[in-house]
């Protein structure tokens, strides 16, 4: 198979086929190394994953999991999730269906020489500045996973580039039905 | 009522049902075992916390009920890890008990300190640690309760020794609404459609062939099996882990399939065009090699377990349910094929070609290990458990030991663990005293874990060992012998070393060694005339002896290798 590696330091933030799975799980120590170990032992590939507290109760987090869905079949992988007794449900958002939404933070080493086309970057990016000092700028962008590659390729051309990326969050578009393995759909 | 929790944690096994915990006490689990002494529950000391879990495995595979062991911190329960992950392979309920370091030394890495939690995460099906004293009646009620429903498995409850020796007032929560496990569903409701699908492709069968997997007797559904088989006359296998589950001796049984399974079992799923899995999971030890498994099948799957549907063979008809549940529905239905008469002669002709066989032995010995298991057979009253251990003389009791009724086979199947079979038959008997119980085993395994019949003397446990002593880690030299041009590499363990004679007796038990045919009658005789200390049996059996039929790991069952006495010119 010809995905990439998720560890191995190679940056592929937008996956072929990918999947979105949003799991509501107990807000309970060790609940994530139990969904990062189940993925490692059954050679599940995961691309990001974001994690908060949900909105439904101090209880539950939310867990955004974005998966290779060539790594394994998704019903495999949502099977197997499902079997944590500390998952409370999942949703299979399909990429097409789902508004996906990701942060970028990047500190920039800035000059005289570089900060009118780097402010031009950021115009045309839609990114903003956050933090500055005499010789580095922080910005942020708030966008969809697209955007945020295009942005960090824009950014490629400056030498000292420290940046951080969220990992996508997703909800579904309005009007979507969702696909749950407990009951179906929500 | 004010408890500590050590008490709390006795009273909620009491609560449970609990007759029986095989474990050790150490440092961390010290203050639960005070509380232990007031109670009904019968402790059984073992010598090695791995025989504590295996026992507990026998104890349920025996009796059906959940195993309970109890072991300290650390490497008490890092020793309890193999038979947490054969219990974890085998979908049998487990619960262990570790103790833990206190709350307050939790990552300090304290004496007898270990992250047993994390250790444990992939091989149970669920863990808790226990951070109060009110905590403990819940974890153990919803301990037992993930074990025994849905699919099986073990449960690991960590009890830091502060939380044992601090108190609490006394409850026990109701019902599973209490348990907080909001994300735990076992039940399933039965589609309808699956049913009516499934009942479709049954009636259109010609050649169908049930395909029994040890789920069918973690449901308990044997008397519904029994009863749609005989009434639509599908032929039945049975796998390692469903032996018992339809009775040996039956017309439609055809056996065992798999890698030592069978000719008849074997190539009926390969030629058949509807396989109907209930509880199986498509192991490869089964399928051989996947993509040339059942080639012209339809297949039904019904597992409890949604992840077994689709995991390895893509099926026509996937029903999550319990198996009693699907069949009572089929009945329901009245799912009948067509005349199987063809389907059946073909299936007949199989079995008069190529039935299990084996050549006599010499008179001066050694034995044939076949008719070793044979004969411990044909003496042993009606009922007897049977364990065993890991290798050839597993496969050979699975082909040749006449198992009639569920729950009378205890064994190691998906981790294949050596050692199992001692302790494992130890527990067995501590769960069905009333049952005479032997353990098969091979000579290899016996020194993985004989310490423990000085736990079944001490503790008045008569179990029987059956000791098929071919000198040789004998599977693995099988495979260099057949796949690796008989270069043998570390798998000579000597016929006399240990002096297993002498080794049981020193253990308390009666020592007897049989080498001719003559030797081996008079020796199960004599073993089965003592019935209150354990005895152990060194039988002499040919080193050279292999198992057959066998399909090559990683070959099609098309490519069974039958023994060499039924091998033609032609074949």
């Amino acid at each position: 198979m010809n995905t990439p590696e998720p560890f191995a330091g190679e940056v592929v933030h937008s996956p072929v086929r990918h999947h979105i799975l949003s799991v509501l799980v107990e807000n309970k120590s060790g609940v994530l190394a139990r969904i990062a170990g189940l993925f490692a032992r059954r050679g599940f590939n995961i691309y990001s994953l974001a994690v908060a507290p949900s909105e439904r109760h101090a209880r539950f987090s939310r867990i955004t999991i974005v998966v290779d869905a060539e790594s394994a079949p998704l019903e495999q992988v949502m099977g197997q999730l499902d079997k944590l007794v500390n998952v409370v449900d999942i949703w299979d958002i399909a990429p097409r269906d789902a508004v996906e939404r990701e942060l970028l933070l990047a500190t920039i080493a800035t000059d005289v020489s570089n900060r009118t086309s780097l402010l031009d970057i950021l115009g045309r990016a839609g990114a903003s500045i956050i933090d500055v000092d005499p010789g580095a700028v922080t910005v942020m962008l708030a966008g969809t996973p697209a955007s945020c590659d295009e942005f960090e390729r824009a950014l490629e051309d400056y030498s000292s580039v420290e940046l951080h990326r969220t990992g996508r969050l997703a909800v579904p578009r309005l009007g979507q039905e969702l696909t749950n393995p407990e009951r179906g759909s929500r | 009522m004010q408890l500590t929790g050590a008490q709390a944690l006795i009273k909620s096994l009491e609560q449970q049902g609990v007759d029986t915990v095989f474990g050790l006490p150490g440092g961390a689990i010290l203050p639960v075992y005070d509380p232990l002494l007031d109670s009904s529950i019968r402790h059984i000391l073992v010598r090695h916390e791995q025989g504590a879990g295996h026992m507990a495995e026998g104890y349920s595979l025996a009796t059906g009920r959940p195993g309970v062991a109890m072991v300290t911190s650390g490497p008490g329960s890092t020793n309890i890890v193999t038979p947490i992950a054969n219990a974890h392979m085998d979908s049998t309920p487990l619960v262990v008990v570790t103790g833990q370091v206190a709350t307050s030394s939790i990552g300090l890495d304290a004496f007898q300190e270990c992250d047993i939690t994390g250790i444990t995460m992939g091989v149970t099906k669920h863990n808790f640690l226990v951070r109060t004293a009110h905590d403990i009646p819940r974890a153990v009620a919803a301990a037992f309760h993930l074990a025994t429903t849905g699919r099986p498995g073990p449960v690991l409850i960590d009890l830091p020794k502060d939380v044992a020796q601090s108190t609490m007032e006394w409850w026990y929560p109701a019902g599973p609404e209490e348990y907080d496990l909001p994300g735990y569903h076992p039940l399933v409701d039965l589609d309808e459609a699956d049913v009516e699908r499934a009942v479709a492709l049954i009636a259109a069968a010609e050649r169908p062939v049930l395909y029994v997997g040890g789920g069918t007797l973690k449901s308990r559904a044997t008397a519904e099996l029994r009863a749609f088989a005989e009434r639509t006359r599908i032929p039945v296998v049975t796998t390692l882990m469903a032996r018992g589950a339809f009775p040996h001796s039956h017309e439609l049984h055809l056996g065992m399939p798999g890698m030592h399974g069978v000719y008849a079992a074997v190539t009926a799923m390969q030629r058949s065009d509807l396989l109907i899995a209930l509880g199986a999971r498509f192991d490869d030890r089964v399928t051989g090699r996947t993509a040339a498994f059942a080639p012209g099948a339809r297949v039904i799957h019904v597992d409890i377990d949604r992840a077994e549907l689709g995991k390895i063979r893509q099926a026509d008809v996937a029903i999550q349910g319990d198996v009693g549940a699907v069949l009572r529905a089929w009945e329901a239905a009245g799912a009948t094929p067509p005349r199987l008469d063809t389907w059946w002669s073909e299936i007949r002709s199989w079995q008069t070609t190529y039935p299990l066989t084996y050549d006599d032995e010499p008179t001066e010995g050694p034995l044939r290990p076949q008719h070793v298991i044979e004969s411990l057979a044909a003496n042993a009253p009606e009922g007897t458990i049977v364990a065993s251990g890991v290798g050839q003389h597993q496969m050979w009791t699975a082909q040749f030991w006449p198992f009639e009724e569920p729950n009378s086979w205890v064994n190691s199947g998906g981790a294949g663990t050596m050692g199992f079979g001692v302790p494992a038959a130890i527990g067995a008997k501590v769960g069905r005293p009333d049952r005479t119980v032997w353990c098969i085993d091979g000579d290899g395994c016996f020194q993985m874990t004989a310490q423990e019949l000085v736990t079944a003397r001490s503790e008045g446990i008569p179990v029987k060992i059956a000791i098929l002593n071919n000198s040789y880690l004998g599977m693995v030299r099988q495979w260099q012998e057949m796949f690796y041009d008989e270069r043998y590499s570390e798998v000579y363990l000597s016929a006399d070393l240990p002096d297993y004679v002498k080794l049981a007796e020193a253990m308390g038990c009666v020592g007897l060694r049989a080498t001719t045919p003559k030797e081996m009658s008079d020796v199960i005789d004599e073993a089965n005339a003592i019935n209150d200390v354990p005895v152990v049996i060194d039988f002499r059996v040919d080193a050279t002896e292999k198992v057959f039929p066998m399909v090559p790991a990683g070959a099609s069952n098309d490519d069974i290798l039958v023994h060499p006495s039924q091998r033609k010119e032609t074949r």
